[in-house]
């Protein structure tokens, strides 16, 4: 199956010279089409820094990018704006909702900004929100609705526009065990059917287990790489602790 | 009166238009994240320069409009209110809607909007996602000065601020050139910037010193508080110091020059009508350095009296009463420069641009007694070896004092020696006028040998034979109106008769003091509302840091009286330290402006306009505070 995403040799480097802090060291991976892939880390590993690259919300210091055969690091003003508006998907851990918009606004605007036709706008929304059930709560404003509500409503808006990459940064980071649970399995369904292909950051093992793959990093460069392979959930759950005690020091984020 | 208006209006249009610069960059500066979400769904910078545009572009036309229409009816409703306030003539006020005004009100809103505009672009431009997104989170850093730096800083200000202050003031007399206040005013502004910099490190000093102070309460909170925003906000303090610095020194000291110029009026205008006329006119004169020749007819009537021209001239006398006719002399013995005799030299040094050439006036103390008493002014005697002088003009007062002080300065006239009578001059006044103008009049006694050739001037003044106002004006208009029969025949004959009415002096000084009060008061509310709203619109935008900081006190134990109370003083002192140094820059800009007015207001007046000033500025200033306290209150309410 084809790359959706290409990672090559990239780095990432903050600060000035007296301390300079390398955020990312050298990394590289693929993702094919319909993976869903965690990315997994403690705090401060690089982990949101490397999607905050691919997401073109930051620039890398050196390395490529490809989507679909294309190098976002070269992308400039217009041909980025399409790339993000066409090819990515946005999931924020505080959501990143507007506020002043209600549910439904919320996630036509990811629409309206593609010109896409008023009445195609109307029936994907309902079409998503009736997959994400969400639908009872469209004509609310985000803060009448609850934590996993609202990140629903971010995913509805993050996948409408048929996205290539899905990127999640924490999506579960401010949620309820069963508004999480809830969000994932919402996850899995976008993933298997509607085939999008989905890359989570997370720190949290039992979130991660909903990927199918999952990249271990520690201090900027990959540590480790685990599969699900034909595993329950339960036995990828337990080799992602496996690891992650592997890595060390961080029993803390297990937990 | 128009054109002043119009300059003052573009002046105006600036200021306000800085205003709405500032204001909407704080107001985008708080949608960042909002703006970070639209790009990330794909929005590009154009694109959003475009909503921003859309925005600024709605309102802007919404609040024109409201703008407009309630200018319209607002206008009509001040020139009644103007009106009122000084009983005015109000013939001369355009203050009814002209298209003139809503054109040039549209431009400047075009024009103020276009800026606001670019400035928006320019600031979306140089956003980056990962700064929009992250905006929230970021703590605006914390620029930690050093201690010692701050108080250097702070002691060099006030240096250069005591500096400026003393130049305005005790050295006043060295700024004998408009342009040599330039450095005191740069000075000011520096010193301001500089103390405003240093002033919040430095209070921090102090205080940290002062532990019962610093440890009590949630003062420490404050203080950090304070110290935390005025180090972003050095030069915006600066600018609204300097702003209610200018409102309240123009508001006072224009108020104090229009209740000295009102209270002058009727001090100096005792008769109804004063005339003058040249005597002695030579065949041939230069003035404006022009020569005139003079026709005899001229040349005779100038040598009788202004009451048998007046006859000569088909006006009937029974139109006035209380007439009173004096002579002036003039003689090249007793010019400017003689005056002074011997201590010419010092005066020459210190007041350069005297005309010393000029001849004194010479008046007879029983002539000048005669129109004192019509004028129910001070009498004076004087011995046959004695002179006066009459002066009030404060500023000629001064000089000629130089010369009088001791009490043996002396006088030659016609060979005969006189001796000052009092060592200063005396108030005192022979024609009228708006106000105290009187430079210099040298009183004489009657025997004193001054020729028939030596009168340069007949002096009459008189009262209106009327009693309502209908008819002094009616008499007024056989003076000044082209219609009458006596200027018609005066210009004839080219005969010239100068003189003033009562009527006309207290019209156009009562002109003169509405436009200079309503200038003023223009100002000056318009400075102190763009200092209070920058400042309010600041306190409620940056509200939400400080809820996140209130919220954490709430959480360790704090009640709400408390918070209640740093929050009043946090922004008490925020509009109240600019108020403050701007009080004592006006302390000093006030002494300065009335020195400059040359005594056109004078300080007994100033009392009263102080307090008025106050007043406006409590009412103003106050309730914005106000406002921002209570709205600052509601946000920082837990929900």
């Amino acid at each position: 199956m084809e790359n959706v995403l290409e990672v090559k040799n990239i780095e990432k480097y903050y600060g000035n010279k007296s301390n300079l802090t390398k955020a990312i060291d050298n990394i590289s991976f693929n993702v094919k089409k319909g993976e869903f892939v965690g990315i997994m880390g403690a705090s401060g590993s690089g982990k949101s820094t490397l999607l905050n690259c691919i997401s073109t919300i930051d620039r890398v210091t050196a390395g490529h990018i490809m989507v679909n055969g294309e190098d976002i690091t070269k992308l400039k003003g217009n041909k980025l704006n399409k790339f993000r508006r066409e090819e990515l998907g946005f999931i924020f851990q505080d959501f990143n909702l507007l506020d002043t918009l209600t549910a439904y606004e919320n996630i036509a605007i990811a629409l309206t900004i593609q010109k896409v036709p008023a009445k195609e706008i109307d029936r994907r929304v309902q079409d998503i929100a009736e997959k994400l059930g969400i639908k009872d709560i469209l004509k609310k404003y985000p803060y009448q609705v609850s934590g996993g509500q609202k990140q629903r409503i971010a995913s509805a808006r993050a996948i409408i526009s048929n996205p290539q990459l899905v990127l999640a940064d924490e999506p579960t980071g401010a949620l309820d065990s069963k508004s999480a649970r809830q969000l994932l399995e919402n996850f899995e369904l976008l993933n298997q059917k509607l085939n999008a292909t989905i890359l989570m950051v997370t720190h949290d093992a039992f979130t991660a287990s909903y990927a199918k793959r999952i990249l271990f990093i520690k201090d900027g460069k990959i540590f480790n790489e685990i599969v699900k392979g034909n595993d329950t959930r339960k036995q990828f759950f337990e080799e992602i602790i496996e690891v992650q005690t592997l890595l060390g020091g961080d029993l803390n984020d297990v937990i | 009166m128009i054109t002043t208006l119009g300059f003052v209006s573009v002046f105006v249009a600036v200021v306000l238009g800085l205003l709405i610069v500032y204001a909407n960059n704080f107001l985008i500066n708080r949608r960042k994240k909002e703006f970070g979400i639209y790009m990330t769904l794909g929005m590009g910078r154009k694109q959003i320069s475009k909503i921003i545009l859309m925005e600024t572009i709605f309102v802007g036309v919404i609040s024109l409009a409201v703008g407009l229409i309630i200018g319209i009816f607002a206008s009509q409703f001040m020139s009644i209110l103007v009106a009122k306030m000084f009983e005015a003539d109000m013939s001369e006020f355009q203050f009814v809607f002209s298209k003139d005004a809503c054109v040039k009100t549209c431009i400047y809103f075009a024009v103020m909007y276009f800026a606001v505009i670019i400035f928006n672009t320019i600031a979306v431009s140089r956003y980056k996602l990962i700064n929009l997104l992250n905006a929230n989170k970021k703590n605006e850093q914390v620029k930690i000065k050093n201690p010692i730096v701050s108080i250097l800083i702070f002691i060099i200000g006030a240096s250069i601020l005591g500096y400026a202050y003393w130049k305005v003031t005790a050295d006043a007399q060295s700024l004998d050139r408009a342009e040599k206040i330039i450095p005191p005013i740069m000075m000011g502004i520096v010193s301001t910037v500089l103390i405003f910099w240093s002033l919040s490190g430095f209070i921090l000093q102090i205080i940290q010193k002062n532990k019962k102070i610093y440890l009590k309460d949630t003062n420490m909170f404050v203080l950090r508080q304070m110290n935390n925003k005025i180090n972003t906000n050095t030069v915006s303090m600066s600018v609204i110091c300097l702003m209610l610095f200018m409102t309240i020194s123009i508001l006072s000291t224009s108020l104090a020059l229009r209740n000295t110029m009102q209270k002058d009026l009727i001090d100096m205008t005792p008769v109804d009508v004063n005339l003058y006329k040249t005597a002695n006119l030579p065949e041939t004169y230069t003035q404006y350095g022009r020569t005139i020749t003079t026709t005899k007819e001229q040349r005779e009537d100038s040598k009788i009296s202004i009451q048998e021209t007046m006859i000569n001239n088909k006006f009937d006398m029974d139109n006035l009463k209380d007439v009173v006719e004096i002579p002036l002399y003039a003689t090249n013995e007793i010019t400017m420069e003689k005056f002074f005799g011997d201590k010419i030299d010092e005066v020459k040094a210190k007041f350069a641009m005297l005309s010393y050439n000029t001849a004194e006036q010479i008046v007879k103390i029983s002539d000048y007694n005669k129109i004192a008493r019509l004028y129910g002014i001070q009498q004076y005697e004087l011995e046959d070896d004695e002179f006066m002088v009459l002066c009030d003009f404060d500023n000629m007062e001064q000089i000629r004092n130089m010369a009088l002080s001791d009490g043996k300065h002396k006088l030659t006239i016609a060979g005969k020696e006189y001796k000052s009578k009092y060592n200063e001059c005396k108030e005192g006044f022979i024609v009228m006028s708006t106000n105290h103008t009187n430079t210099g009049i040298i009183l004489v006694p009657d025997n004193c040998e001054l020729k028939e050739n030596e009168k340069e001037r007949y002096l009459l003044a008189a009262n209106f034979n009327a009693n309502t106002d209908e008819e002094k004006e009616k008499i007024r208009e056989m003076f000044e109106s082209g219609d009458s029969c006596f200027v018609q025949s005066l210009n004839e004959k080219g005969i010239q008769l100068d003189g003033m009415t009562k009527i006309s002096i207290i019209q156009s000084s009562t002109g003169l003091a509405t436009i200079i009060t309503f200038i003023a008061i223009y100002l000056g509310i318009i400075f102190l509302i763009a200092s209070s709203a920058i400042l309010a619109l600041k306190q409620l935008t940056e509200s939400s840091d400080n809820k996140q900081r209130y919220t954490i006190l709430r959480k360790i134990g704090c009640d709400e009286k408390i918070i209640n109370r740093s929050l009043f003083r946090q922004i008490g002192i925020f509009f109240g330290l600019p108020m403050v140094l701007a009080i004592i820059h006006s302390i000093f800009g006030i002494q300065f402006a009335l020195e400059t007015m040359a005594g056109l207001a004078s300080k007994e007046d100033l009392l009263p306009s102080i307090v008025a000033t106050v007043i406006i500025i409590g009412i103003i200033y106050g309730s914005y505070f106000l406002a921002t306290y209570f709205g600052s209150k509601n946000i920082i309410k837990e929900k």
